[in-house]
């Protein structure tokens, strides 16, 4: 997902003809005026990843993270389980973008530890937490089990899971970067790419938006605003049209 | 070198809502307007496409519209003994960026505050007594009631605003706000549609002798032409309004109110992508020259003006008057200065109860589209026997159900795995809350200031918040949240839960995009850093416009009183300043 980048460019180039068609000559090139400014397909529509291999992940870290989506969303009759849905690679593009990167974020120093209530103070982006939380978590596990976390059965995933939840198992990352901030990193990532429109890479088939009754991209409730405490008939939608 | 451009007669720092109000009446005024706007140029059919505007991930978790931290970041604490560290993502509050400002994604409550408010010193020293407020830094706004209401009524009949009054000209209106202060007339369009939850709100506090109303929205309950003749569509419930862009032409902002007749105004001119780094003065401070800027190909230009006005965000203003040397800045150890006084927030709560067999459908739903009552709020109750001043809202509000970010689930249910899943799908359908927003009072602990350590890409100091929740407002807070319980109670829930406030603001979780405070708005130049007009004491030729001005925040949501102090400043300056400029009031 390249959002930021790709939208500024080709922005900046749309904006900038369309400023030229309004006031040429004027002094500053983003000078807009007399008119409303307006150029034919100026919008950025998201472009929806491309579901095959590892943008992000190297084959261990993504079977480790496949593992680990499947136990916050295990399979079972309300949903198939996280893997199935894409969350993984929803992680891996992520990861492999913008969001990857922190480009949003202040990154200059100096980075010194904080306060909770200051929030994350450390200097690594979130793909450097996860090349390091998962090499760290390798670690752990092969000293505690001798196995790859993938390789464990699913309690003892489940046990792993609810220590670094819990803080009852601390890993080996950095100053700054707690085992606990991994876990709600990973947790919180995992639940985007369930519940976000499928075209970033997870929620296949729409399903967890089928599994809560959330009808997703529709733009119009008039209907059934007033129908108070009635089901809503129709299913979801989402941006591209699967329905 | 800078390069040097043209004078204008008027240099708007920021194009969102302020900025174009200014704009819009400046130039009907006759004055040649340029806007310097930092972020780029957004309308309804480009970027706010319904196609896709529809997208959680995109506008809701990775903010896409918001002002981005490497933009420009700030640094917190919670009181003067800390050092203050950058928020590195924003999360309790969410400030705008590009033309539109947070106007493009607010929610759209549209309140008043009230007459006691702008004389609050005055008017609870009256009521209860002057120890009653000792260890606040309450003070009067400089300007009445009777002055500013048709500032409201400019703002909320350009918006459209949906409600029902519940006070016109002091006779109580069946239905509305019977706490409000005296309108004028009705509002522009009648009270939104209800969903469920809202409904069932308004029915439980009605049978407890309570005051429910339709919230005053600026999603618009019908089609409506405003004050400038811009047509506007009816909101369709598509539960995706803050945080997001209306795709409808159904949510007032200044792209579906102000800017497709201000933009055809030739005598104004927006300049987007450039960002204002400074006011320039002259040599002995006492005036504004121009303002310096970089451009979108990163070029230094200077634009001079005979008047600048600071419209960008509060916060942004008050940073911008420091970074200028427009006022001298406020010292919270002995009290002197005025730039970054009575910085103040929001004091939120939040009750959410579970049902069994419910279909709530909180898909349904609006920015502002819910009920609400004050009761609680402002001076509204007798405060004799509390240990504390102000009060807050109540707000049942169905703003959306989008799934990352809002799947409640029963207390105590586990957060991962098979359980975690089942509560999910229990809580979606089965649950609803309503929210108390409580005022902020100034206490003399909490200021702005610039960050020592910390500087944005252009090498510019940060601004600092230092801030926590003063006493008075924490009881304030747990008297509300006990009233909340038993509220509660008349939903016969199968669980509910209130939450309570604690010291120690977190700058984490998203709270309120309400700061307030800063550059105030008052009768004395030693307490104040504008005067009643919103012009600044020290430098006559620049005007400070937006929530920097209030001198305390109430349990309300701001946009409404940003708006009105917009055209209250914008008649200042076309009727007086522009005739006679110079000092419009003299202390």
């Amino acid at each position: 997902m390249q959002h930021p980048s790709r939208a500024l460019s080709r922005r900046s180039l749309l904006a900038s003809a369309a400023a030229m068609a309004v006031l040429a000559g004027s002094a500053d090139g983003k000078s807009l005026s007399g008119t409303v400014p307006w150029s034919p397909f100026a919008g950025e529509p998201p472009r929806p990843v491309n579901p095959l291999g590892w943008y992000f992940f190297n084959p261990g870290e993504a079977a480790t993270i496949e593992a680990i989506v499947d136990r916050f969303i295990p399979g079972d009759h309300l949903s198939p389980g996280g893997k199935a849905c894409g969350c993984a690679v929803y992680i891996d593009r992520q990861l492999a973008g913008a969001f990857g990167q922190a480009s949003r974020l202040y990154m200059k120093g100096p980075f010194m530890p904080g306060l909770p209530t200051q929030g994350f103070q450390g200097d690594l982006t979130p793909a450097g937490r996860y090349r390091l939380g998962l090499r760290a978590l390798a670690d752990y596990t092969n000293t505690t089990y001798k196995k790859d976390f993938r390789a464990l059965t699913a309690e003892q995933q489940d046990e792993v899971l609810a220590g670094l939840d819990g803080g009852k198992i601390t890993l080996k990352l950095k100053p700054g970067f707690s085992s606990k901030e991994f876990f709600e990193l990973m947790l919180q990532n995992t639940m985007e790419g369930f519940f976000a429109d499928p075209l970033y890479g997870g929620n296949k088939n729409m399903a967890s938006w089928k599994m809560i009754g959330f009808p997703g991209a529709r733009y119009d409730y008039r209907d059934h605003i007033d129908k108070h405490n009635q089901p809503y008939p129709n299913g979801p939608v989402s941006i591209y049209g699967q329905v | 070198m800078a390069r040097l451009l043209p004078k204008k007669d008027a240099v708007i720092v920021g194009l969102g809502w302020t900025g174009s109000i200014l704009a819009q009446q400046l130039t009907e005024a006759g004055l040649n307007v340029v806007a310097i706007e930092r972020g780029p140029w957004r309308d309804t059919p480009t970027d706010f496409n319904i196609a896709y505007v529809q997208d959680e991930l995109r506008y809701a978790i990775r903010k896409e519209l918001f002002l981005q931290p490497n933009v420009e970041a700030m640094t917190m604490r919670n009181n003067a003994g800390q050092r203050a560290l950058p928020m590195r993502d924003y999360g309790s509050f969410l400030p705008g960026h590009g033309v539109g400002g947070a106007g493009v994604h607010w929610n759209g409550h549209t309140w008043r505050f009230w007459e006691s408010d702008f004389q609050i010193k005055t008017h609870l020293t009256r009521r209860y007594g002057a120890a009653k407020i000792k260890n606040l830094q309450l003070q009067d706004w400089g300007v009445t009631w009777n002055e500013i209401e048709h500032s409201f009524d400019a703002f909320e009949y350009l918006c459209g605003i949906s409600g029902k009054a519940g006070n016109i000209k002091g006779q109580i209106q069946a239905g509305g706000n019977p706490f409000e202060s005296p309108r004028s007339r009705e509002y522009p369009t009648p009270p939104m549609q209800m969903s469920y939850a809202p409904s069932l709100f308004a029915e439980a506090v009605k049978g407890m002798g309570y005051h429910p109303f339709p919230t005053p929205s600026a999603n618009l309950s019908e089609a409506y032409v405003n004050s400038l003749g811009v047509r506007m569509g009816q909101c369709t419930f598509c539960g995706f309004c803050e945080r997001f862009a209306c795709g409808n032409y159904s949510k007032s902002s200044p792209q579906t109110c102000v800017l497709p007749v201000l933009m055809k105004n030739p005598n104004f001119e927006a300049r987007t992508d450039c960002e204002v780094l400074k006011v320039n003065l002259t040599q002995d401070g006492k005036m504004a020259k121009s303002v310096t800027y970089i451009d979108a190909t990163g070029t230094e230009c200077e634009q001079p003006g005979d008047i600048v006005l600071l419209c960008a965000y509060g916060l942004m203003n008050v940073r911008m008057m420091l970074l200028s040397k427009i006022g001298a800045q406020y010292d919270p150890v002995s009290g002197q200065g005025t730039v970054g006084r009575n910085y103040c927030y929001q004091t939120s709560s939040g009750a959410r109860m579970f049902f069994e067999g419910k279909h709530f459908n909180p898909f349904i739903g609006a920015g502002s589209m819910g009920q609400s009552m004050d009761d609680f709020n402002g001076d509204a109750f007798d405060h004799s026997k509390v240990d504390f001043v102000g009060g807050a809202g109540l707000n049942c509000v169905v703003s959306n159900g989008r799934p990352i970010s809002n799947r409640p689930t029963m207390p105590g249910s586990p957060r991962w795995g098979a359980k975690w899943k089942q509560a999910t799908v229990d809580g979606y359908q089965n649950s609803m809350g309503f929210s108390a927003q409580g005022s902020s009072y100034p206490v003399r602990e909490n200021y702005l200031d610039l960050d020592p350590s910390y500087t944005d890409r252009h090498g510019r100091p940060l601004l600092r918040v230092t801030f926590d929740f003063p006493d008075n407002d924490i009881a304030m807070s747990h008297f509300i949240s006990g009233q909340m319980e038993k509220i509660t109670k008349a939903f016969n829930p199968k669980f509910a839960a209130v939450s309570r406030i604690k010291k120690g603001w977190d700058s984490v979780p998203y709270q309120s995009t309400h700061n307030t405070g800063g550059a105030i708005m008052g009768g004395n130049p030693k307490t104040s850093a504008v005067n009643k007009y919103l012009q600044s004491w020290d430098v006559p030729n620049v005007f400070v416009i937006g929530a920097s001005a209030f001198a305390h925040n109430a349990g309300l949501n701001p946009t409404g009183v940003v708006g009105a102090l917009a055209y209250w400043a914008a008649e200042a300056i076309t009727t007086k300043y522009i005739k006679s400029p110079g000092a419009l009031v003299h202390a």
